[in-house]
């Protein structure tokens, strides 16, 4: 075990070993984007969309916090950082920022964040959705208001549905938060293909909102 | 080489970071006017003529020897030698002639005969040109400017474009610079600059709108700007409408005109510009006088044009208001409400005219903020850019994609990859697989636009990935990435997951020049190729060794005790080579001697990687554990 610590002891440690930094060949941590001897952007390392925004994992996010981290670490790691760099840097910081884009992107959607802790518990629910439910209440409250918009003759009923569905969120979010903090995986999966459906509805009125302004 | 390199600073050492390098220019490169600017210590300057005169008319005479005139010289050319000159060349930018808008069926261009597909040429003073030459010839004449100005070489430059620019306009922009001789630092999108520029001049914070309405076209960007910070939420536009299409729609008027008295015509194409300018000369009065009579004259023909305010807005409200619904979806687009917005900046010439003001100041609810200079504020914004790349910045640019990205599914469907409004640099992976059984190649299509039909949206590239070892239907993995970088290229890349079969490619659009087109009018066009290209190389070479320099100094600082003083004199006297060789011009002594400082420090990298390890285990600091190669305490929370 002693002879090859690099594998064994990592998790138990709680200091990673080091890898060694590409450019001083000094050791580096896992979750050092920066080397602490030379200061050279470092490649990426696994982690996950809350870890690399620096924030816990939960459903109750603080926007303004994903914004301020992700500002923050966009600042460091942006390829706009690293236009008169050697060419090794400026690969680093555009995979640097990718990675970063994409935990902002999946995060700052409360759709998308849903589905990601979902994920993390080892379910899925988009693109295809989720084994662990079948929803046939869900599925008939989407075709119903589905229905009722496709009805819809004057902009007041479109706002109607669109007030119902906006209402319908909230509520979902509230839900998504409290079945995340208890652990309800079932209940996160049934609330996050309802939010899936909802938003799917919100793009529609606005289809919908955009026919009826164009013959007007 | 030693002469280039004394122009840039006579007598200081030419050392990376103490400032040798020239600056870099912001260049607008707009479709009627170009203009560039420099910033240097946070202060930027739009660089004019002897007249005071910053916008250089994007307008391009040739002579019977192939030279190039730019600028107001050669718009003055226009009426008397219509065949020799070219302007709003950028509305051809990685386009094809499907694209351009005729005037009563005739092309305000010369277009070659028999060029179906790929990039168009145009015959201008009988030469054949693509779009990109000419583009390259207007931007070799902006760095000749800045140059001049400087009183130093310019090789680097931010180059904006328009934000709704595809694929295959920007790599257009791109090949133009680089036959210029100009590095292209970044792409920057142009509302993008223009918020930039206004941002830290006027200290905006807070959601604004960016309406940029050129020359040939328009963009609208929705920003939050806070503290530094230039987040783009959404964009939109249309890549074929701008002020042009007001001169189309007055010259047609007069054309109409004419022909109801004189019966109707073909026109040639250097008639169609002569009606053009004519027509753009009227809308500029129209701006600032309720009415007026303007001449056209060909065939021995005079006609007399009268034209009012009013007749003029009938014309051109139809396309005011197309970019008013453009507007109201990138509204929608970014998630928040007409109200959310602070201010509306004007961008462009064509935000002059008032029907123009009048419509974006009801869909917005705000008179529009005309404090700045519509012409010159995306230049300013470049120019900060190109500072803020090269000297660095506490600001903060993050743009979005404009438009979505996907890929051919069976049926001629799209399947979106990246939805536009994407912060970029992006990169997103989705997994098809085969349709028939033993199918041993895939052909990936990568498609740019909003529709659901392939031939509905712009086709960007077609590669096919071979060798696809045979399985049954739907049994192969074939992943396909697509990343966009900060400039808004695309790379398309696919592999075979259970094989690794890859195959990957740079985005080359289908009106793109190839490589080896490429190659022939870098060698034509530029008689100092060799010589950019070898300071390009001297420049990479000295960025390297650097880095080397930078990371070895940095490693001495914190384990310098690791080091016995013969062991450290090795290393002092290989730093010492490497930076006298760098104040030399030859790159191949620059990188020989960066390797072998590499290989001289390997046996102390060893050394620290050691003392590392044995830090990090023990997470303490290294002095605790001298002698401690395996700590048992670990081992012991390891069984837990
Ligand atoms: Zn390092």
């Amino acid at each position: 075990m002693q002879a090859d610590p690099t594998e064994t002891l990592t998790p138990f440690t709680g200091h990673a070993c080091p890898q060694e930094c590409w450019s001083c060949k000094g050791p580096v941590a896992l979750e050092d984007l920066f080397c602490p001897t030379c200061s050279t952007i470092q490649p990426l390392g696994q982690v996950d969309h809350f870890k690399r925004l620096d924030l816990e994992a939960t459903f109750d996010l603080d926007v303004n916090d994903l914004d301020r981290r992700y500002f923050e670490l966009q600042g460091k790691l942006h390829p706009d950082r690293f236009a008169t760099k050697t060419s090794q840097e400026r690969t680093l910081s555009m995979q640097q920022a990718t990675s970063l884009n994409d935990a902002y992107e999946t995060l700052k959607d409360s759709l998308k964040r849903a589905d990601y802790l979902v994920h993390m518990m080892g379910q899925n629910v988009l693109p295809e959705g989720c084994q662990l439910i079948s929803a046939p209440d869900l599925l008939e409250e989407a075709m119903e208001l589905r229905e009722a918009l496709a009805m819809a003759e004057t902009a007041d009923d479109i706002d109607a549905i669109a007030a119902r569905a906006a209402g319908d969120i909230d509520d979902c979010e509230i839900g998504l938060s409290k079945a995340f903090a208890g652990e309800d995986i079932e209940g996160a999966c049934a609330l996050t293909t309802r939010l899936k459906y909802l938003r799917k509805l919100t793009d529609e009125v606005r289809q919908q909102r955009a026919k009826m302004t164009a013959m007007s | 080489m030693a002469d280039l390199l004394q122009i840039h600073e006579p007598g200081a050492t030419p050392l990376p970071h103490d400032g040798e390098e020239a600056i870099a220019v912001g260049i607008d490169l707009g479709t009627t006017n170009c203009v560039v600017a420099i910033s240097s210590e946070g202060k930027p300057e739009v660089l004019r003529d002897e007249d005071g005169e910053a916008l250089v008319p994007s307008v391009v005479a040739y002579a019977p020897d192939g030279s190039a005139v730019v600028g107001g010289m050669a718009k003055m050319l226009i009426l008397d030698r219509p065949e020799a000159v070219v302007s709003s060349i950028k509305r051809l930018m990685g386009r094809g002639l499907d694209d351009v808008k005729s005037l009563t069926g005739t092309l305000p261009y010369d277009v070659e005969p028999g060029e179906t597909e790929g990039m168009v040429r145009l015959n201008v003073a009988g030469h054949r040109l693509t779009p990109v030459e000419i583009s390259g010839d207007i931007l070799a004449a902006l760095k000749e400017r800045a140059e001049l100005h400087l009183g130093a070489k310019v090789d680097r430059a931010v180059v904006t474009v328009p934000a709704y620019f595809d694929d295959a306009a920007r790599t257009a922009t791109k090949d133009a610079a680089r036959l210029a001789g100009l590095e292209v630092l970044r792409l920057v999108n142009e509302p993008t600059a223009a918020a930039l520029a206004y941002g830290l001049d006027e200290g905006a914070e807070g959601i604004y709108a960016v309406y940029d309405l050129g020359g040939g076209t328009f963009d609208v960007s929705i920003l939050k700007m806070q503290k530094g910070v230039f987040q783009v939420l959404a964009t939109g536009g249309d890549a074929a409408l701008g002020g042009d299409d007001f001169d189309h729609a007055i010259a047609e008027h007069f054309l109409a005109e004419r022909a109801a008295s004189q019966g109707a015509k073909v026109i040639t194409s250097s008639e169609a510009k002569a009606a053009l300018m004519t027509a753009r000369l009227a809308k500029e009065c129209l701006t600032d006088q309720p009415d007026g009579e303007w001449m056209i004259s060909f065939d021995d023909i005079m006609t007399k044009h009268a034209l009012d305010r009013e007749t003029f807005e009938g014309l051109s409200r139809p396309l005011v208001e197309h970019t008013v619904r453009i507007c109201h979806d990138v509204i929608a687009d970014a998630g928040i409400t007409p109200d959310d917005i602070q201010g509306v900046v004007l961008v462009g010439g064509s935000t002059r005219v008032p029907l123009v003001r009048q419509l974006v100041a009801a869909e917005f609810r705000h008179e529009p903020l005309a404090d700045i200079n519509p012409d010159e504020v995306v230049a300013v914004g470049a120019a900060r850019q190109a500072e803020a790349l090269t000297v660095g910045s506490d600001t903060l640019l993050l743009d979005v994609t404009p438009l979505s990205l996907g890929i051919e599914t069976m049926g001629q469907m799209v399947e979106k990859i990246i939805p536009r409004n994407t912060p970029i640099p992006v990169a997103k992976r989705q997994e098809f697989t085969t349709f028939q059984d033993g199918q041993s190649a895939m052909s990936i299509h990568a498609v740019q636009g909003e529709r659901e039909m392939v031939d509905q949206n712009r086709s960007l590239a077609q590669f096919a990935l071979r060798g696809i070892p045979p399985m049954t239907a739907g049994a192969a993995r074939i992943e396909v990435t697509f990343a966009v970088d900060a400039d808004g290229l695309l790379t398309v890349s696919a592999r075979e997951a259970t094989t690794g079969v890859e195959s990957q490619i740079e985005v080359k659009p289908s009106y793109g020049l190839s490589d080896e087109e490429m190659r022939d009018m870098l060698y034509d066009s530029m008689k100092h190729a060799k010589d950019d290209m070898e300071r390009r190389l001297l420049a990479e070479a000295r960025v390297e060794a650097e880095r080397s320099l930078n990371a070895v100094v940095a490693a001495l600082r914190v384990d310098g005790d690791l080091l016995t003083a013969d062991e450290r004199a090795a290393i002092d006297a290989a730093l010492q080579t490497v930076t006298d060789a760098m104040a030399g011009t030859d790159r191949d002594i620059i990188n020989g001697l960066a390797e072998d400082l590499e290989v001289a420090t390997r046996p102390f990298a060893e050394k620290r990687m050691d003392r590392g390890i044995r830090e990090a285990l023990s997470g303490h600091s290294v002095e605790d554990f001298e002698d401690a190669d395996e700590e048992p305490a670990v081992k012991a929370e390891e069984s837990a």
